[in-house]
């Protein structure tokens, strides 16, 4: 008894110990990883804000952008004209979305609106692989996947890169959401959409506006995930990671987002490579759902699940 | 019904509608009304009598509501805006204070007023529109970078009014901008409209339960009650006389709410008595 003890909360702590420099390595390979989660997080955040759709087709969304990408990238296109093409394929579907699924439905029921989502899950899952064929394909955007030591620690470039552009992202849309007139509106209709439309702000527009902003990070998250593990259909299962990310980090917070998927890459990281051995590994496979279920007993609003403004 | 109010073309005009929800509820029953140019009208009745959804159907928010016009016209400078959206009956110039003030709780102050004017390009303008919001509501100049949801309930019907100006009106919609507030306040914010209509030049209609205070500050009444309009006229001839306020305002003489049982007994009486 003392002994599983030993092994199961001295044990991984003193490997931690002694060897900071792997910890370091893990850590970073959980924060990378966590990004991807982050980015497609903020996708759902994005759109559920703005329209109050739960969209479940979030995950095709960026297995499409990868197939859509790798297909241009195959036909020749350079790599910057092939991130363009893939962005006005990406803003076109937006408005596709916006004019075949959002406005019929307008003021119909939530639960109708995530069916819908569903049916476009389907849509873009067969269109996708129609277009560009259903086989696992090799993306590559010119970035070597090399490692080199930084402060003793072995750090794979294609990680570092995808980490810093996913934080650039992250930047680039906290100011557009809070310095821009477009930005401001976003938070507008978020906080109460007839008094946004009661002074004259377009809903559609800014549907078709936070579609896009989703379908851009689905590149991003897309493209990242792909160069690591090849474009293939189990890409759109992160959104199934993206689920329990957004438990934690609530539904309606960009920070959560972020801050959720940090938290779950870096923890299920952890998990796996000093507690997975005592269990036989795959602990990176239900870490996050275990961890989602905890915090839906204990803080179901998530970490920062917008406070309800109560005024006295 | 008559609509006479002032001469020539009003600045808008309501023509007769009808106004059903959810394809089945049938809300207004004709309704007709005026506003002229510059002008302050108010549109009294008790609760439910169909103010908000008059007002609703003029600014295109009944939509957000499933509510249609199904009949009759809405003319704004003698043109019909009654199919346009939300969107565009603001660019044209008319912008609506919703009922309960609907500010946007996580912005704030500040930026709840610059949402405001997301019809207009930004830039100088704009800056002094901002200035001049803050001039007419002294007291929002304090919390301008509080979050809207954590200002007083006074300060939000300044804010939701402010936030209105800044896209530039010509005609405001004001629903109940007295609910739930204490009456120096009331006479505060109406004391600013009335400001606001002389020297910005924006008409106002007025929704209002309170009739006494509303009378006070309109040129000109119309009373509501279950989806019509069942009289209209001066607000000095509204006001004074005694029959109309008690009978459709539920107002005793000295300017005070009879309860609703009161307003109500009296009411059957007289229809019955007739
Ligand atoms: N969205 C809606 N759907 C169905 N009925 C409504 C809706 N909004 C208002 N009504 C009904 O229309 C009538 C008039 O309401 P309203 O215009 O809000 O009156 P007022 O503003 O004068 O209190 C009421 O009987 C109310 O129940
Ligand atoms: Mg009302």
């Amino acid at each position: 008894m003392i002994d599983v003890l030993q092994h199961v909360v001295v044990g991984p702590f003193r490997d931690i110990g002694s060897n900071p420099a792997f910890f370091g390595e893990v850590v970073i390979g959980g924060i990378l990883a966590g990004m991807l989660y982050s980015l497609v997080a903020l996708g759902f955040v994005l759109i559920f804000k703005a329209s109050g759709v739960f969209n479940f087709a979030q995950g095709v969304m960026v297995l499409f952008a990868a197939l859509t990408l790798v297909g241009l990238l195959e036909r020749g296109l350079p790599v910057a004209a092939a991130f363009v093409v893939t962005a006005a394929v990406m803003i076109a579907l937006a408005f596709v979305i916006e004019r075949v699924v959002l406005r019929p439905l307008v003021n119909q029921e939530h639960i109708i609106l995530f069916m819908a989502t569903i049916g476009l899950n389907f849509f873009l899952e067969g269109f996708g692989e129609m277009l560009w064929g259903a086989n696992v394909k090799k993306l590559d955007v010119g970035i070597p996947d090399r490692s080199f030591m930084m402060a003793g620690m072995q750090v794979n470039q294609l990680e570092l890169s995808a980490g810093v552009i996913a934080a650039v992202i992250v930047a680039i849309l906290a100011v557009f959401f809070q310095k821009t007139r477009i930005g401001r509106a976003l938070r507008a209709v978020a906080d109460d959409h007839e008094a946004a439309l009661s002074i004259g702000i377009p809903l559609k527009t800014i549907w078709v506006v936070v579609w896009s902003v989703a379908g851009l990070v689905a590149i991003v998250a897309g493209v990242m995930w792909g160069a690591k593990s090849g474009v293939q259909f189990s890409l759109s299962l992160i959104a199934l990671k993206a689920l329990p990310v957004l438990i934690l980090g609530g539904f309606e917070s960009v920070a959560g987002a972020i801050l959720g998927g940090l938290i779950i890459g870096v923890g299920e990281k952890i998990g796996e490579v000093y507690w997975g051995p005592l269990v036989g590994g795959a602990i990176e496979n239900w870490f996050a759902y275990v961890l989602a279920l905890a915090f839906l007993l204990v803080r179901p609003q998530g970490l920062f699940g917008e406070k309800i403004i109560e005024r006295v | 019904m008559s609509a006479g109010n002032g001469t020539g073309r009003p600045l808008l005009a309501v023509n007769n509608i009808e106004v059903i929800y959810d394809h089945v509820i049938l809300v207004l029953k004709g309704v007709s009304l005026r506003v002229p140019e510059g002008g302050i009208v108010a549109l009294l009745g008790a609760n439910g009598a169909g103010k908000s959804t008059t007002l609703k159907a003029i600014s295109g928010l009944l939509r957000t509501e499933r509510g249609d016009v199904t009949k009759g016209t809405v003319e704004w400078r003698g043109a019909p805006i009654h199919r346009e959206g939300a969107a565009d009956v603001v660019r044209h110039g008319i912008v609506q204070v919703m009922e309960g003030r609907h500010v946007f709780e996580h912005l704030t102050v500040d930026e709840n007023l610059l949402t405001g004017a997301y019809t207009r390009p930004g830039g100088d303008a704009l800056r002094r529109d901002l200035d001049l919001v803050y001039t007419y509501f002294p007291r929002l100049t304090q919390r301008r970078h509080v979050r809207a949801g954590y200002i007083s309930g006074g300060e939000q019907q300044m804010l939701a009014i402010g936030r209105a100006l800044m896209a530039r009106p010509r005609l405001m919609l004001l629903d109940e901008p007295s609910m739930g507030l204490a009456p120096m306040l009331v006479a505060e914010i109406f004391d600013i409209v009335a400001r606001l209509n002389r020297e910005e030049n924006v008409a106002v209609l007025l929704a209002e339960q309170n009739a006494t205070i509303a009378l006070k500050y309109a040129q000109y009444g119309y009373v509501m009650e279950s989806g019509r309009v069942v009289l209209d006229g001066d607000a000095r001839t509204i006001s004074d006389n005694e029959d109309i306020k008690e009978f459709y305002l539920g107002l005793t003489g000295v300017g005070q709410r009879k309860s609703y049982r009161d307003v109500k007994h009296y009411r059957r009486r007289k229809r019955w008595l007739s």
